[in-house]
């Protein structure tokens, strides 16, 4: 295996796989066609598989995203491309009153097998309309299910995965890591929607988190190995479903636990996850639960007021010392 | 279209079955039987009747919160609409979807949607998965005039329109958004036009007659069996009732509510009928009786009906096989 393939190869070759495996998979967007993909994650797609199965839409979330619900929920596979998170709230009735209800509203007649991606996540100056991360408040929803590759094998097997699940499936692709590289076995078994992934074993401290701050974390454990503490640092992979299991097995091990949240504090799946901890793991815990988010701001565009925003590693490892009670 | 015996009393039936059936909701309603909200069709009959006739089985239907009509006509069971509404679990939505959910999977009724312009994306996906499999089917999708002022109307019309999708759109004009005019709410009241300007062909026609709905809709869907193109039919009519049980009716003249109910469908139909020398041989009185005794045996499906037990709550949250 070699470390050459990038995050945005790997979500192409995903799709292309699907697509000629199965002709019920297309893909529909912003962009997508023509100019290749805001991220240039569908380039050259169209040439390949013609513009009625990559097709390119109208500036109409709203409506493109419900006709995914509609192909779905009629014989389709369709791969819904939206821009950016903040792009989907335009979205948000069908994500939400359709794509999540119609299975249950319906008594079980009616499944929605559909697939939305979507960029997501700050740190590019984009300012407060392109840069928000509000995976964790998708999270919310019954009927959805909420993934957050950060590895490149993650960003090809949850395609696969999303594409194979009876129920709507949202993919958040954070746009840093589009040119991120690592390793790519197309062979290998995909670890299971739901299922979150212990990166870094260690003993004294567990960091829970997901998406691009895996990597921010795994930094972070590699600074706090020089003081002595082995931190163990899990990527849930999945913020809906949660994989309760992973985590308090870890929390049993380390008795104590850091979240690193791209979103906001309030209301956030940090908060999720320090209730679920609280319910089922209290009196495992050595120390306060702590966590990292993102500073309750409209994303700024100044690169130091944006910089201080979202999370990095020295606040990834400060507050991991103070749980350690070192600070 | 040829309009004999058998299909004439078919067409007045299935508009008294609707309306005999609403009824019998409003009773039920008061006695609590039926909760939520329910919301009466009494008064557009006509325009589920015209259309639901001119459809073929293998078609899709997409309807609005006001849709027992649609839903009877289209072939949904009387009992299995009537245990819905109960909540009971041999409803069609098994009691999760109530009076403004009803689906039925066998019918192709892909639901009443309660969020005003919410079905028109759906129709659209609808309409394009056909398309793509090649299969030619009609997508119908009924909404109301509250919808053409969404996004999501124009959205989806333009995208209609944009891919050339089997799509009829059936907007039921009945001039208020709930308690609020077409006219304070929309610069050009007449539908219609607002379609033309997305380059589908768009008629505007009398919604409290049936034959006019079903001829118009027939032409219709021909078109688009043959052309694969989105067709508009704006069809003016009226809400006899009030929008739902808790409505006043501040917004409205009880004149202008008796005006149109001289337009009532069944009134409309049965005078056309006795100008075509039809009428004498229509036995309302056994029409009266058959539906009658549909309605009584829907009611006691749904008295005797069972209610889901409360471990099953959380099923069909997501699918029990998990692959799809």
């Amino acid at each position: 295996m070699d470390n050459t393939t990038t995050y945005r190869e790997a979500v192409k070759q995903a799709i292309r796989k699907a697509m000629s495996e199965d002709e019920r998979v297309f893909l529909m967007g912003e962009d997508v066609g023509h100019y290749g993909g805001c991220f240039a994650v569908s380039m050259g797609l169209q040439k390949e598989f013609g513009a009625d199965r990559i097709i390119d839409t109208p500036l109409s979330e709203s409506a493109f995203t419900g006709a995914g619900v509609g192909a779905a929920v009629n014989g389709m596979r369709p791969i819904v491309e939206i821009m950016t998170v903040n792009f989907s709230l335009l979205a948000l009735d069908q994500i939400v009153n359709n794509a999540a209800t119609l299975l249950y509203m319906s008594g079980g007649q009616f499944n929605v097998p559909l697939v939305i991606r979507m960029a997501t996540g700050g740190g590019k100056q984009l300012g407060a309309q392109h840069s928000h991360s509000l995976e964790g408040w998708y999270a919310h929803i019954p009927g959805l299910k909420v993934l957050t590759p950060a590895t490149v094998q993650d960003a090809y097997d949850m395609v696969g995965l999303a594409l194979a699940d009876p129920d709507p499936v949202l993919i958040f692709e954070n746009s840093l890591l589009y040119n991120s590289k690592g390793s790519l076995d197309t062979k290998a078994i995909p670890l299971a929607i739901g299922k979150a992934l212990v990166h870094k074993e260690g003993k004294d401290i567990t960091i829970l988190t997901y998406g691009i701050n895996l990597f921010k974390a795994l930094e972070s454990a590699q600074i706090l190995a020089k003081d002595g503490i082995d931190v163990e640092v899990i990527d849930l992979r999945s913020l809906r479903p949660l994989d309760d299991e992973t985590i308090i097995k870890s929390i049993k091990k380390t008795h104590r636990v850091l979240i690193v949240d791209d979103g906001w504090k309030s209301g956030s799946i940090s908060a999720e996850i320090m209730a679920r901890i609280n319910e089922q793991a209290f009196y495992e815990l050595d120390a306060p639960m702590a966590r990292v988010c993102t500073v309750e701001v409209p994303l700024p565009y100044a690169k130091h007021l944006e910089d201080s925003a979202i999370v990095q590693v020295d606040k990834i490892v400060n507050m991991a010392k103070k749980v350690m009670g070192e600070l | 279209m040829e309009l004999d015996l058998t299909k004439a009393r078919g067409f007045y039936k299935q508009m008294l079955l609707s309306r005999r059936f609403e009824e019998k909701c409003i009773e039920l309603y008061s006695k609590q039987k039926i909760g939520g909200f329910l919301h009466l069709y009494i008064g557009e009959e006509a325009i589920a009747v015209g259309v639901m006739n001119a459809l073929s089985k293998d078609d899709a239907v997409l309807a609005t919160y006001r849709e027992h009509g649609q839903a009877l006509t289209r072939g949904v069971s009387a009992k299995s609409i009537m245990a819905e509404m109960y909540g009971k679990v041999e409803g069609c939505s098994r009691g999760r979807g109530g009076s403004m959910h009803l689906f039925d999977a066998k019918t192709r009724f892909y639901g009443g949607s309660a969020i005003v312009g919410g079905a028109l994306p759906l129709a659209v996906g609808v309409a394009l998965a056909d398309k793509m499999q090649k299969k030619n089917r009609v997508t119908v999708c009924i909404f109301g005039d509250g919808a053409v002022a969404e996004g999501e109307f124009h959205e989806s019309l333009n995208l209609a329109a944009l891919w050339n999708l089997p799509i009829l759109f059936v907007c039921e004009n009945n001039r208020y958004a709930m308690g609020t005019a077409l006219n304070l709410t929309q610069s050009e009241t007449d539908i219609y036009k607002k379609a033309e300007s997305y380059k589908i062909l768009s008629k505007q026609i009398d919604g409290m007659s049936v034959i006019d709905v079903a001829k118009a809709t027939l032409r219709a869907v021909e078109d688009i069996r043959e052309n694969s193109v989105p067709m508009f039919l704006e069809c003016l009519t009226y809400r006899f009732r009030a929008h739902s049980m808790f409505d006043a009716e501040l917004y409205r003249e009880k004149s202008e509510v008796e005006e149109w109910k001289k337009k009532d469908p069944l009134i409309v139909f049965e005078n056309r009928l006795k100008e075509m020398d039809l009428w004498s041989d229509i036995d309302v009185t056994d029409i009266e009786n058959e539906i009658k005794t549909t309605i009584d045996e829907a009611v006691e499906f749904a008295e005797n009906g069972t209610l889901e037990p409360l471990e099953d709550l959380e099923r069909f949250v997501y699918s029990e096989v998990q692959n799809g």
